[in-house]
This record gives C-alpha cells, structure tokens and sequence, in this order.
C-alpha cells in the first residue's frame, strides 16, 4: 500500500513536471534556422549582399520595403510622392522608436543616406542619382536628383535607417572601413527600428535574435516568434542533417541534391520559387582576335551566325532537366518573372538544333569549328561547374572545342571582370539590384566606358541599345517605359549578345510546421515567419 | 639546457618568417578578394581605390615586408571579411581547435596505446586480429565519410547526439570552454572521435610493431631469465622501449592534428581555425590566411621541443650523452 502510494505520489510530481515543461517551452517560439555563410556584419552597409542584408534588416529598416509578394510597401516612410521632377518627398512614420528609445526623426534619414553614400559604406550605389537629402521637417523629408529618377523608390529597400544619436555616441558615423584597420562598434552591434533585435552575436558561429515588444508594425502584423537563433553550417550534408535530426526548422540554402531526400522524410517540406537570378552565357565581342582561341586576326565572336550557332548547339532543357534536376527555368531573356520589364510575350527560346548550328558555323567560314577558352566559376552559382561541363560536351558535337577553366569565384571573377575581362567565353549570373530591368541592361549590355557596362565582359555593344537605355531611364509613364524595355531585351534576344540559360531556383526546406514567405530574390523575411 | 630551448625559439621565429615568406608569394594566385567585399554596383574606381588603400597591387615582397613589419608589433590587421582584427578572431577560434585536438589525442593515446600492447602481445589471438581488422577501417577510410557515417548514425537515425556545433560554451575570460557543459561534452563526441580514429588506429599498429620488436631482443629474455613477472617484463621494460618513437610521432601528429582539423571542423561546423581557415580561403582573406599559416608554423616548432625534451625524460641515455657534450 505503501510502495503504490509513493509510486503514484512520483508520478503525479512527474506529470506536473512535465507539464510545467511543456508549457514553458509551448510559450517561448523558438526558430532555428541555418545558411552555408554567416552575415559578416551587423552594419547594414557594409556589403551589397543579399545575405547580409536579409539579416540586418530583420532589426534595421528602410523607408519602404518589400511584401511577400515583392511589392513596396511603406516601411518607415508611409507615403512617397514626386512633387517635382527631380524632387521626391517623405513622409515619415510617426511614433517609431530605435531599439535604444530614441524617437526616428527626419535628422535619421538624413543621416544614414549620407553614412551610405561615404566611404566604407558599400551601399551607395542605389542612391547614385541622390544629390541632396534636405529635411523639410521632423517627419518629412526630400531626395533631390540630379536629373529625373522615376524608379528611385525601388532603390531604397536596400538602404536601412541607422540612429544618428547611437552611431555618433559609439563613434560609427562612418561605416565599417576595412582599411583603417579599426572594427566599428557598428560591425558588432545594432541599434535599429525592426521587429527584432540582437540578443547575441558570436561571428561565424551563431547569431540570436529577440522580439521587439515595442515595435510599431505589431498591431498589423503580430510576430509570432519570440526567439531567433541562427547557426552558420557551412557543409551542405552537415546541414540537411542537422534539419533531418530536428535540430532545426529551416535551412535556406539546399543543394539540388539533397531536395529528394528532404522531401521524402515525413515531416519535412521543400520550398521553391523561380529566383530573380538569370544565369547566362557571354561571348566576347570587343576583341579584334580573342585571347583564347585558335583562329588568329579575326574574332569569331564578332560574326553573329557564330553567336547563334552556340546558341542553337546548346541544349537548355537537357541542362534545366538533367544537370538542374528541374530547380531551374529556361529563359531567353536577360531577366526572368518578377524583375519589373519581364515580359512572357517575348520570352521564347530559339530551338536547339544542332543541325542548324553546324550549318551556321560553316556559313561563317568555320566548317571544322574552332578552339576557345571557356571560362566558368565552380562555387558561385547552383551546380556552375557541372553546367559548363555541359556546355563543353554539347559544343563538341558541333566542332567547337571549349577549353573549360572552373575555378573559385576570387579568382574567377578576378579573370572576367574590370578592368581586364581577360576572356573569350564565360558564364555569369545576374540578378538586377533595383528589380528592374534596366538595372541588367546597363551593367550586362550597355557599351564599355562610361558608366554603364561594367560588367560587360563580352564588350558587347550597340547604340541602338545604349539610346533606348537613355530612354527608359528618364521615362516617367510606365506603360511607354516597359514597351522600351521589351524592344531592349528583344533587341539582346535577337542579336544573340548572350546566351540566356536559365533562372535558378531558390530551394529553402523546413520543418513541416513552419509557414514563411518565399520570393525570388532570396530574401528571406524573419518577420513572416510562422511555427503551427 | 636553456640554451637549447633558447636556440629553439630562436628557430621558431625563423620557421614562422620563411612560411609567411611562402605563404605571401602564393597570395598572388589565391584571386582577388576587392570583389567578395564589394557590392555588384560598386563602380570599377571605388575597387581600385579598395585595392589601392589594401595594398594588393604591391609586389609580394613589399605586402611581405608590411606583413612582417606590423606582426612584430602584434598587428596583425582587420580580416578582410568581417572587418575585425585577425588576432581576435583567432583568439575565439583557438579555444575550439585546440579543446577538439585534446581530446581526440587523448582519447587515441588512451585506447591507441593500450590496444597496441594487447595486439603485440597477444598476437595470435582471436581480439587482436579483430581489432587489426577494424583498425583497416581507420587507417582507410577518409575522414570526412566517417564524419558524415557517424552524423548519420547517431544524430540523424538515432538522434542522441547534434551534428554540429560546440553545444554550450562557458567563457573564461578570453578561453571559451564547451567542456563545462553537458552539451558541450555531448558535441564533441562526434568530433573528437572522427579526428581521433586515424590517429588511434596509427598509434596501435606503432606501439605493436615496436612491442613485437623489442621483446625479441636479448635484454627481455634475459629479463625473463633473471625469473621477472610478465607484467615486469612487458610494461617495465618491453614497453618502456617503445616509447621513444612513439612520442615523435604522436607529438607529430598533435601538430597536424591541430593544424589539418580542417576537414573534421568543415564536417561538424567545428568553430575553431581550421573552418576559419577554409573560410578564408574560400575569399581570399589574406590577413586571415597569413597569420593562421604562421601560428601553425609556432605550433610546429614548439611542439618539436616539447618532443625533444620528453625524449630526456623517457630514454637515460640522451641524458648522460647531452651531459657529456656540455
């Protein structure tokens, strides 16, 4: 009698144990999640990264953001407006507090658009037509341009808001520059208006967020999670283990081929969206004789029935279906769905014929083909290395011997790029970094030289096309803007100037009990993140 | 004696010196790390300017001299990554690596050595056949398979144990130690055994060839003459012998134990320095690179002289010798 009495007193202690457990957990929601790469910093403008700053920007925010369906939307602005040609006005969001208590003024903006257009910032671009932020008072301000800039709103997701009374009493007023050899207080710590805040922060290993009782979105849009914490797991099985294990709830970069076994264990689920991300290919056009080729004292390249004898002898779906296992779509366009200019209409691949393409060759004068340097990454992009062993072999069958060089992205990017473009045939990617096309068609297809082109690396150029960019840069009816656009990306499409391949997919996976917003940027928004 | 720790030192400082010389010669082809730090829109000035200010479009002798210049002065620059300085980095890295490299050489000196005995002396029996077997196993299998076999096993199948990480670390001052907590002690399981495999199943197949070696000499069997015990015998003096290569070469592969957990620390997202290392590899870091390549260099050094003077402690002869010579 006595034994069952305290056997039942132990159980009954047990089940009020256990309960008071399940509790305490059921009410603190933890997310964890992982990425291949940490964010370097905490400072918001440290690097143009998109990496860096989904994560900064979970306690930072820009005057106007992103929604999950990728449209802007008030942030700390809640309306814009162009009061005059080159004049853009702000009215900010009343009652915003920094995590520190100080009251979000017009002072803040004025501030952080000039931290971001200093050195050390990496940032500045986006505001590169900004000549002047003027104050006009507590909860307004103006952008003045130096000439009309109708889609500078798309500019600014990307530029968060920093205090002016933090950043001045921690001696950050400058972003974090690597050659004064001093680490910015800034580089470690936060100090934003966001929906959480930087609880702990170990570089490279782990970083823990909370939630801001006190943020102003919250009556709209309640957080659900009141813990965040991110580990960086650098080897790719190590993290779809760990996910496997339940040691997390999402992993956001899944290499194509880990996504069957994910999917096939109960209680996990994959995530995928076509990315904003056009992977292509590019010839170079500017050489009198290519730096890599056989035929010597004439560039191939130049001859557009040679261009599009490579694109007629590659063949895009083998590479989306087999190389790609499916996570890619096959585009014929510089820019995919979702960059503001896309349109389907136009985006209609030539067929791959490699018949076609002998016949194209030998028209050219290159019966037998001919030998050329390939150049292709083999870290920077979904399974790079494999498509442009791809590329070689399809090639082949039309003569054409592409003379592969994979290497890591340092010393890749070091070969193509500025100001050498010391190549013949390369692969890159693009995502353009307004969301608009005529981001992609400035930096991939305007001519060398000035501003645009920059990355250019075929030194493909064109005046018809360099005009229409004149265009559609100072266009202000939308309408007539994308209809210039189009007759653009046409123009490209048409002149073979590259060789579009595909738009990646972005793949995350998570736990079955999570819900969160994907969109093609890779942007991941903590903020939209739910635990069933 | 101190004059030959202090020749030693002396040593070490013109090792680390010839392995930055190196190691600066071959940041010439590890590609340009302006482009990882930069934005795609950042313009082609703004890069140069970054190069400029970095000093990469100096000659490798003048980035060395600057190198050399500044490390005297403890200054070892802002990792080009994160923006820190490299020496704090590699203060919180140190902690991880060498509390991993512990305890994978503790644990195969403890089951390497014991194993190694037992194998020599009962070589015929049915155990130590098995556990040359299984020691096949750890000799061949590359490492980064037996991390990923055992995360298989025991964090996803059976989920006793994380796949990642150091669990809960406690700091002491600048030390941080995992070794304090029970997740700490659950993490480093995986690790330090994946780490340790190579080298314990090394270790054994040395003590044994060496145990197999000397009892065949006359000593031991005068030994077993004069009526001593087995256990006199085998581990006074048989095993006592054996000793002398076997501290050269664990002492050895403590050292690359250290510096090549590089493979383990990827598999397990280990935070110590060889994950660091990998990653900065991986951007061209070359602060990062340049002063993890010359602490190795230390670490090698000073290890050679805890080996040298233990070889003092365990062989009488290099003593009197050394006496003699003085």
């Amino acid at each position: 009698m006595m034994l069952r009495l305290n056997r039942m007193l132990r159980i009954g202690v047990w089940a009020v144990l256990t309960a008071i457990l399940a509790t305490a957990f059921a009410e603190a929601k933890t997310f964890r999640w992982a990425n291949e790469g940490d964010a370097n910093s905490m400072d918001p403008y440290a690097r143009q990264e998109t990496f860096l700053l989904l994560m900064d920007m979970s306690f930072y925010e820009p005057l106007i953001r992103r929604s999950r369906e990728m449209k802007l939307e008030p942030g700390l602005a809640t309306e814009w407006a162009r009061v005059e040609p080159t004049v853009w006005r702000f009215k900010l969001r009343q009652g915003v507090k920094f995590h520190d208590g100080t009251p979000f003024t017009a002072d803040d903006v004025v501030f952080s658009y000039d931290r971001a257009t200093h050195p050390g910032s990496n940032v500045a671009s986006p505001l590169a037509t900004v000549k002047e932020v003027k104050k006009v008072d507590d909860l307004t301000v103006d952008l003045v341009t130096d000439g009309p800039d109708p889609i500078l709103p798309f500019n600014l997701p990307t530029i968060a808001i920093m205090s002016k009374k933090w950043c001045e009493e921690h001696n950050a007023t400058r972003a974090a520059d690597i050659t004064k050899g001093e680490e910015s207080y800034a580089t470690r710590n936060e100090n934003g208006t966001g929906p959480f805040m930087l609880k702990e922060r170990q570089p490279d290993v782990k970083t823990v967020l909370v939630k801001n009782p006190n943020w102003w979105g919250l009556k709209d849009q309640p957080i659900e999670l009141d813990e965040v914490v991110f580990n960086r797991i650098e080897n790719a099985s190590t993290r779809v283990s760990a996910l496997l294990s339940g040691e997390l709830d999402m992993v956001y970069t899944v290499p194509p081929q880990d996504t069957d076994r994910i999917s096939k264990t109960q209680g996990m689920k994959i995530w995928k969206t076509p990315e904003l991300r056009t992977i292509f290919l590019g010839m170079d056009q500017n050489r009198d004789e290519l730096l890599e080729s056989n035929i010597k004292g004439k560039n191939p390249f130049k001859d557009k029935r040679v261009r599009q004898a490579f694109y007629q002898a590659i063949d895009e779906e083998a590479i989306a279906a087999k190389v790609m296992r499916g996570f890619a779509r096959p585009s014929a366009l510089m820019v995919g769905p979702g960059v503001n200019g896309y349109d389907a209409k136009l985006d209609k691949r030539s067929p791959h014929d490699p018949a076609a393409a002998k016949k194209l060759l030998a028209e050219a004068g290159y019966p037998n083909g001919f030998e050329v340097g390939f150049d292709c990454p083999n870290d920077r992009y979904v399974n790079d290395e494999a498509i442009c062993q791809a590329v070689v072999a399809m090639l082949a069958r039309i003569g054409v011997k592409a003379n592969l060089l994979a290497q890591t992205r340092a010393k890749y990017f070091a070969k193509i790029n500025a100001p050498g473009y010391n190549t013949s045939f390369y692969m890159l990617g693009w995502t353009p970094g307004t969301y608009d096309a005529l981001d992609a068609l400035k930096a991939l297809a305007g001519t060398r030289g000035g501003k645009e082109g920059v990355f250019n690396s075929g030194g493909y150029s064109n005046p018809q096309l360099d005009q229409l960019n004149k265009n559609i840069q100072v266009e202000l009816d939308s309408e007539k803007r994308n209809e210039m656009i189009g007759q653009a990306l046409s123009l490209l499409r048409d002149d073979f100037a590259y060789i579009p391949l595909h738009q990646q997919v972005v793949v995350w996976a998570t736990r079955d009990n999570v819900d969160l917003a994907q969109t093609g940027d890779n942007f991941f928004q903590l903020r939209y993140v739910k635990l069933k | 004696m101190l004059g030959f720790i202090i020749r030693r030192l002396f040593q070490a400082v013109l090792v680390m010196l010839v392995v930055a010389l190196i190691a600066f010669a071959l940041f010439n082809f590890v590609g340009d790390p302006v482009n990882n730090m930069v934005g795609q829109d950042t313009s082609l000035a703004d890069r140069e300017r970054l190069r400029q200010e970095l000093g990469l479009n100096d000659s490798f002798m003048v980035q060395f001299a600057r190198f050399v210049g500044h490390a005297v002065q403890g200054e070892f620059g802002l990792s080009y990554q994160q923006a820190r300085p490299v020496g704090q980095i590699i203060l919180e890295k140190l902690p991880a690596t060498l509390e991993l490299s512990f305890a994978a050489a503790t644990l195969a000196l403890s089951l390497g050595v014991p194993m190694g005995i037992y194998t020599g002396l009962r070589r015929n029996s049915w155990g130590a056949q098995l556990l040359l077997g299984v020691s096949l196993i750890g000799v061949s299998l590359p490492t980064f398979l037996i991390g990923i076999l055992l995360i298989l096993i025991f964090a996803v199948w059976l989920g006793w144990l994380p796949s990642f990480g150091r669990g809960v670390v406690v700091h002491f001052g600048w030390w941080s130690s995992g070794l304090v907590t029970i997740e700490g002690w659950r993490a480093i399981i995986l690790p330090s055994v994946t780490l340790a495999l190579f080298q314990m199943t090394l270790i054994m197949r040395l003590v044994r060839a060496e145990m197999i070696e000397v009892l065949r000499t006359d000593y031991i069997k005068f030994a077993r003459a004069r009526g001593l015990t087995d256990r006199a015998v085998n581990f006074g003096h048989a095993l006592k012998n054996t000793l002398v290569p076997v501290i050269t070469i664990t002492g050895l592969q403590l050292g690359s134990i250290i510096a090549f957990a590089i493979i383990t620390e990827t598999v397990f997202q280990w935070p110590g320095m060889g994950l660091m290392f990998i990653q900065a590899v991986t951007f061209a870091d070359i602060p990062v690179m340049a002063a993890y390549l010359v602490l190795v260099g230390f670490f090698f050094v000073v290890i050679n002289l805890v080996v040298d003077l233990l070889y003092y402690v365990v062989d009488p002869r290099l003593r009197i010798e050394r006496a003699a010579n003085v």
